[in-house]
């Protein structure tokens, strides 16, 4: 059932090639804004516990990304992200939960995300929803919900659980425990996208949904899959950004799904699926997270750290689409 | 096929095993709540103004509750109207949409409410129904974000941004002088930038801070929420090795500052909160915490409200005060809470 897959998408070395170029581009720039921050702070930008941080503020939305570039990949979208972290941080904070300890908190907050994602997944794959109307809803619905449980409190994690905080505050190596789990969903992606058939299936669902059905993928079924893994990202996102905070509430994870969308967009995948890859969403993140650290560092206001955000987004699509047209023969 | 229809059949088994256990999680959900703060002890009228008189219908409408100050002017509310045995409270749906708090409070006036106090999500843009109120015959009681036509209003109640700033300011610039620093590094979080509130309160701290000859050194604005509040921490602990004092609006972006901090290990400097929440002032009261001090803008504000929204229809004055009917405004003093003062307040504490 796996092998006509390879089939559907023939295209894929080249498109790797470009990724690699496109790579290159962020890679630049990236190193452009290292040197800026060199240049601004010269004392404070590059401390390992500047770089620490940065990468503990980019941890819980990278988790985050991960799901998302799965899905954008396979030709969905998923508006949910930030709202079903946050229903997760909460449904994981209610006192009812917090008294049977961490590890529950923690497989609540993970079983949540995945429940949500596969409901998302069975709507848009079964029930015949556009994904950015079933998304939409669950985006609604989830921070409701996330509101109603936690009576729009703000829920703090007790101390017989701070072992949840610990991920955060218990540093191996001098980085936080959280990067660490932030790194091993991303290379597990990695993995998962480049080296097995579940990866090969996603870019051939994404590219074309009828060839891959010819081809004999269920393409439903892989659908809802790609969903549920995006939810479960929510859930470890979740555990991040409670580990964090110390907190649960509806109103983490605010404007996520925009965030993530730019960095997969940024990182080169194509929004209409098929295309894409997780090093390259990663990188768009870095950038982002990096410009916010930036303009911190040097006292700027928030207002043009935005307008920044919005000329990054516009440039990167269209260097990437000059990149896709001089590749094309 | 059946293999594969076996396998979406563990899949959807799956998914309701999923929901099963989630629901466990959550099945005496009701206990999350916890131990529902008590309204805030009321100071007792003199004069006999508790004394139960003409019954009133009261209406109240506020934004939603989306951060625990909210959450609080909300329950405050109700507790105090509770309290009356001469109220009949009517609150409506709390909303965030303009346009559906408009015909919220539109449906109040056509009830024919005997008084009205109303939280607007914003002054400006409420201003026209709160008029139509007005010359409806229904006096007006505006909660915190005033509205600009005095015409629409009959009474102002709120808070003091710029007095909270000041208190802050003025607790700041009086321990660092103590200290005998010099050039302090002083670090602002505000909440939302765009706030005519924030604005106020940021001067407010920079006007107080002159007197001493101290400045600002940074300044960085959050959303209000745990996770911004977080955010913007830890950046700024990177920008700056050594502080000597930090200022946060808010108390509930505050959980996420000093999640931050505690983060960084750091304890270099003095830290105060802004509003005055449960959270904050068992910190201030614990001793061993950055933030020292908070400084209030008082949820109780509301409780104020229904009180002063029972006198004016009930056609009676403040006993305190020699005028027989209620001031046209009344701006609440923020104080500023530190160990030593702490007790005192828990009582008004709110739940962020």
């Amino acid at each position: 059932m796996g092998e006509p897959t390879t089939k559907a998408v023939p295209a894929l070395p080249s498109i790797r090639g470009v990724g690699e170029m496109r790579h290159l581009g962020l890679v630049g720039a990236l190193a452009l804004l290292v040197v800026v921050g060199l240049i601004t702070r010269p004392d404070n930008f590059l401390t390992t516990s500047n770089l620490v941080s940065i990468l503990s503020l980019a941890a819980t939305i990278g988790v985050i990304t991960v799901g998302a570039t799965f899905v954008i990949i396979g030709g969905g979208i998923d508006l949910s992200v930030g709202a079903v972290m946050a229903l997760a941080s909460v449904w994981a904070t209610t006192v009812a939960t917090q008294s049977y300890g961490p590890v529950v908190m923690a497989i609540c907050a993970i079983l949540v995300g995945t429940g949500a994602g596969l409901v998302n997944g069975w709507l848009i794959a079964y029930g015949r929803l556009v994904p950015f109307i079933a998304t939409l809803a669950m985006l609604v619905a989830a921070r409701g919900l996330a509101q109603r449980m936690s009576d729009r409190k703000t829920q703090l994690i007790q101390a017989d659980n701070s072992a949840l905080v610990d991920l955060s505050t218990t540093r191996l190596l001098g980085i936080p425990l959280l990067v660490y789990i932030f790194a091993l969903v991303v290379v597990l992606g990695w993995i998962v996208l480049n080296r097995t058939t579940f990866g090969r299936r996603t870019y051939a669902v994404g590219g074309n949904p009828e060839a891959a059905r010819l081809a004999g993928i269920d393409v439903r079924r892989h659908t809802m899959l790609l969903y549920a893994l995006s939810g479960l990202c929510c859930g470890i996102a979740a555990i991040l950004i409670m580990a964090r905070t110390t907190t649960g509430s509806s109103t983490h994870g605010d404007l996520y799904e925009l965030d993530a969308i730019a960095a997969v967009i940024i990182g080169g995948t194509l929004l209409t699926g098929g295309r894409g890859t997780i090093v390259g969403s990663i990188l768009g993140l870095l950038i982002f997270t990096l410009i916010t650290n930036l303009f911190i560092l040097n006292g700027l206001n928030t207002s043009d750290q935005l307008i920044a955000k919005g000329l990054i987004i516009v440039v990167a699509v269209l260097l990437q689409r000059r990149n896709l047209k001089e590749r094309a023969p | 096929m059946s293999d594969n229809v076996a396998r979406r059949g563990f899949l959807i088994g799956g998914l309701g095993g999923a929901a099963l256990l989630a629901a466990g999680c959550t099945s005496n959900e009701p206990a999350a709540s916890g131990p529902t703060s008590a309204a805030p002890a009321p100071a007792q009228a003199s004069g006999g103004n508790d004394q139960p008189g003409t019954k009133v219908t009261i209406g109240f409408s506020a934004p939603a509750a989306d951060h625990g100050w909210i959450a609080a002017i909300a329950k405050n509310a109700e507790a105090t109207a509770k309290q009356y045995t001469d109220i009949d409270f009517k609150p409506v749906e709390p909303t965030n949409d303009i346009n559906q708090q408009i015909s919220a409070v539109e449906t109040l006036i056509q009830a024919k409410v005997n008084a009205l106090v109303i939280l607007p999500n914003d002054g400006q843009q409420l201003n026209q129904v709160a008029l139509q109120a007005t010359e409806a015959g229904i006096p007006v009681v505006n909660l915190d974000r005033i509205f600009p036509d005095k015409l629409a209003y009959r009474t102002w109640v709120g808070g003091d941004n710029y007095g909270m700033g000041v208190a802050a300011g003025h607790y700041i610039g009086k321990q660092l002088k103590d200290k005998g620093v010099s050039n302090p590094v002083i670090v602002e979080i505000q909440g939302i930038a765009t706030l005519p509130l924030t604005q106020d309160r940021s001067k407010g701290f920079a006007d107080a801070l002159k007197t001493y000859g101290f400045s600002v050194t940074a300044k960085q604005d959050a959303q209000f929420t745990v996770e911004t509040g977080n955010e913007v921490a830890t950046s700024l602990l990177q920008a700056h090795k050594k502080i000597d004092a930090m200022w946060n609006h808010d108390d509930d972006q505050g959980v996420g500052v000093l999640a931050a901090i505690k983060e960084a290990s750091r304890n270099e400097f003095i830290m105060v909160g802004g509003a005055g929440s449960l959270n904050a002032m068992r910190e201030i009261q614990s001793g061993n915490s950055v933030l020292k001090a908070t400084v209030t803008y008082s949820p109780t504000m509301a409780s104020s409200a229904i009180k002063l929204a029972r006198l004016i229809a009930q056609g009676k004055g403040m006993s305190d005060l020699v005028e027989n009917t209620v001031p046209q405004s009344i701006t609440l003093a923020s104080e500023t809470i530190t160990k030593e003062n702490v007790e005192k307040y828990l009582a008004l504490g709110f739940e962020s």
